[in-house]
């Protein structure tokens, strides 16, 4: 009897989760995969919370990426609290003043402000702190340190984790992996076909793949898919390409500006090198792909018209979706390095292979400081990302929802839940593990003004792209704008806020 | 009788006013005048810094000017002109007229932004219909990445949405012309050719400059087209003024910068057109 009595309990206990599972993915399709998680704020516990008569107003991106996600859970969220959610939806480059220009009035049209991490030195006056219940519950604890160091300032979370982002390489593993293909390029060129370990050799490869039909599908392939758009999150772009020439681990004390002196490092022969290189690299993109965005770069490498691609999770994710004519077809490797690396202290290039990953800013999403329902907004972006929610927007490209949890390194999430082929699910999840390990890693500049030097950036990269100006003059100008730039806010602000953003590239925080 | 009170009837329509008009400018100057930026919220007083930032250390600017200048002055020729022929055509008695000046206002009754949009995915060059339709001959421009044809994409695209507007002026102006002159050239015996250059175009002259005029100022702040197609690139090769504004005010936040920027503009825009009229009447309006 008593056995029998054990037997009852353990397996009600067993299957009491699944039990909500079924109740909750009946109701919401979205999760179908997992069911309720269990956890501070899953969908079981967000049921027990009344915000009826509470009006909740956000301001997001527009759809897809990050609208999308957040229209759907504002949704679900009004449904499980009775809660009333106004979703605005805004274009990335308008994120930041449609929030700063009410918070530097001193108002709070939304009480949930999506933007970019890198807002975060601008925004943190304006933002509630993350209450400590959220950053003591079990979800919080399994976020990645490099994102809980992204998401604070100097140990002060302000912007609540819903995202991890990261630029890594997406290659074309049918075509890199293949026999023949190996072959043939040895005999072409007299070099190896493989996962590119440098940018030179990405550039070989891109070039010997550009412009034919080396998928057999009728229509010519390219080299490459890159954001080279002018302002649309271009620079990042260029920084991906700028950390294996200039992120030096043995000169630690700043990547973007010497942290002493603050003059910038924006034109030393590091950054003329790879602005170099991407200029040549206007030679293996599409038609048209020195106009691509972000979108463009996505549907270019998700839709298998490029051999690579590097940036965000989203055009690999969109690859592997089961609409993709490539599913299973693509792989994950870190940025390519470099045969040498430039010393910034002796002014000479270090003869030695290098490979730094970039820990590029993605979504943030912060709670006004003036907002009256700050409960509820913190409730909302608990549960926008409660293990459910999260693991069914990673698996959805369009979203732009990336792994920024330790759970999420697990690639039988990806194998199982998602279809991913076992070696490419380790793949990816290795390759991102071994970014969130390395010591040589690049945080997004965090600094007082951060448009200005990122405009600055933008457009000197692009007249350089346009060929308005060689990569010299157009990082000299850069520097010449960021000098500029560093006197009107004041060296100090700028050198105290950089100095947290040195502190974790050099593993001291 | 004491009519003083009359002048109450004026003040609703004085503190609208005062309020979207006047209220705003003087803030303009006010906010020109302070360093307010997205680390230093607020109106502090810099004297003239960003003006002397502007004429002295800013050729992004003036480059911006001239580039808005080629382009705001390329579109409205060719408006005009356009425009002109089209209004001439539905002057006259053709078939289908009704039709016609209803099709040709189509453009300017959609949303520009959309439009440009669909532009653009026209014009992409690896994905878009009008590189895949000219393969055929073999050419492929690149209409969004090369600094030179880039500019005329932004032209194609302003001219096609905005010559409906030139039209809709021009057709009313021909509408309301005096007949007494044409049926004095008829009996003349003047041909087509020259009752346009004699009677039909200095008739028209006034009504011209008056839609010359309204074009330029509405092309000067062209925006929306250069932000959604180019967003200013290749490099700054269609960066325009007002879009230059924009990303100093409302992209990096440099609020006192871009207050000082658009005041500058708006002074330079009033000079300009004021001489820009003054001429045309000249030209057009010699007799």
């Amino acid at each position: 009897m008593k056995t029998c009595l054990t037997a009852i309990i353990s397996s009600l206990m067993i299957f009491s989760p699944m039990a909500y599972a079924d109740k909750w993915s009946d109701q919401f399709p979205h999760i179908k995969a997992t069911g309720d998680i269990p956890g501070d704020c899953s969908y079981e516990k967000m049921s027990k919370k009344n915000y009826k008569g509470k009006t909740l107003k956000i301001n997001t991106h527009a759809i897809p990426v990050m609208g999308e996600p957040t229209a759907l859970h504002a949704e679900q969220f009004e449904k499980l609290t009775g809660a009333k959610v106004e979703v605005t939806h805004t274009p990335a480059g308008d994120l930041y003043s449609k929030a700063m220009v009410p918070f530097q009035a001193g108002q709070a049209p939304y009480d949930v402000v999506f933007g970019f991490s890198n807002f975060i030195n601008d925004w943190k006056r304006y933002l509630a702190p993350v209450p400590k219940k959220y950053m003591n519950s079990p979800e919080m604890k399994d976020v990645t340190k490099s994102h809980m160091g992204v998401s604070s300032w100097d140990g002060t979370m302000y912007q609540y984790p819903v995202d991890g982002d990261r630029h890594y390489l997406k290659y074309r593993k049918d075509v890199i992996d293949n026999p023949e293909m190996q072959k043939k390029y040895k005999a072409d060129t007299g070099n190896e076909l493989r996962v590119p370990r440098t940018w030179k050799e990405y550039a070989q490869m891109a070039k010997y793949f550009n412009d034919w039909d080396w998928d057999g599908d009728g229509e010519k392939e390219y080299g490459s898919a890159e954001v080279m758009k002018k302002d649309d999150l271009m620079f990042a772009a260029f920084f991906s390409r700028s950390v294996a020439y200039a992120k030096n681990p043995r000169t630690p004390g700043g990547f973007f500006f010497d942290l002493e002196t603050m003059k910038p490092n924006i034109n030393n022969p590091g950054f003329v090198e790879a602005l170099t290189d991407w200029v040549e690299a206007t030679k293996y993109v599409p038609p048209g792909g020195t106009n691509f965005g972000l979108g463009d770069e996505i549907g270019s490498f998700g839709g298998g018209q490029t051999l690579f691609s590097f940036s965000w999770d989203d055009a690999f994710i969109a690859a592997m979706q089961d609409d993709s004519p490539i599913k299973n077809k693509v792989g994950a490797a870190p940025l390519p390095g470099a045969d040498k690396v430039w010393n910034r202290v002796s002014n000479s290039w270090e003869n030695q292979y290098n490979q730094a990953p970039y820990i590029v800013w993605g979504w943030a999403v912060g709670v006004a400081k003036k907002s009256k329902v700050k409960d509820m907004a913190f409730d909302y972006l608990c549960f926008f990302s409660n293990g459910a929610n999260h693991q069914a927007d990673l698996a959805i490209g369009r979203f732009g929802v990336n792994p920024f949890k330790n759970s999420d390194f697990d690639p039988n999430i990806y194998i199982n839940s998602m279809g991913w082929d076992p070696e490419i699910a380790n793949s990816y999840t290795q390759t991102l593990l071994d970014m969130e390990k390395s010591n040589n890693r690049v945080f997004p500049l965090r600094v007082p003004g951060v448009f200005e030097f990122t405009s600055a950036v933008a457009t000197g990269t692009s007249k350089a792209l346009a060929g308005q100006l060689s990569p010299q003059e157009a990082l000299d100008e850069v520097a010449k704008e960021w000098e500029a730039i560093v006197s009107r806010v004041g060296k100090k602000a700028v050198q105290d806020a950089y100095a947290v953003g040195v502190k974790m590239e050099d593993n001291k925080l | 009788m004491n009519f003083k009170h009359k002048y109450f009837f004026l003040f609703p329509g004085l503190f609208v006013l005062i309020g979207i008009l006047i209220f705003p400018i003087i803030f303009v100057v006010r906010l020109s005048l302070s360093g307010w930026n997205s680390y230093n919220p607020g109106l502090d007083y810099i004297g003239l810094e960003n003006y002397i930032r502007l004429f002295t250390d800013d050729p992004r600017f003036w480059e911006s000017f001239f580039r808005l200048s080629f382009l705001s002055v390329t579109t409205v020729i060719l408006q005009y002109v356009i425009g002109f022929a089209l209004a001439h055509m539905v002057w006259k008695d053709i078939k289908f007229k009704r039709f016609f000046r209803v099709l040709f206002l189509v453009p300017m009754m959609t949303t520009p932004v959309i439009m440009t949009v669909i532009w653009r995915t026209f014009f992409h060059e690896s994905l878009g219909p009008v590189n895949d339709m000219l393969s055929v001959f073999g050419v492929a421009p690149k209409w969004l990445t090369d600094p030179v044809i880039a500019k005329f994409t932004v032209i194609i695209v302003e001219v096609w949405q905005w010559t409906p507007f030139m039209f809709l002026l021009l057709l009313a102006g021909l509408l309301s012309l005096p007949k007494e002159p044409f049926l004095a050239a008829a009996i003349d015996g003047a041909s087509p050719v020259r009752k346009f250059i004699y009677v039909t175009f200095p008739l028209m002259a006034p009504i011209s400059i008056g839609a010359i005029i309204i074009r330029l100022i509405e092309a000067s702040k062209i925006m929306d087209t250069v932000y959604v197609l180019t967003s200013g690139g290749p490099g700054t090769s269609t960066e325009t003024s007002s879009f230059y504004i924009f990303i100093k005010g409302l992209r990096e936040f440099q609020m006192g910068y871009a207050a000082s920027m658009s005041f500058t503009y708006l002074i330079i825009m009033i000079i300009s057109l004021t001489i820009i009229a003054k001429v045309l009447t000249k030209v057009l309006l010699k007799e």
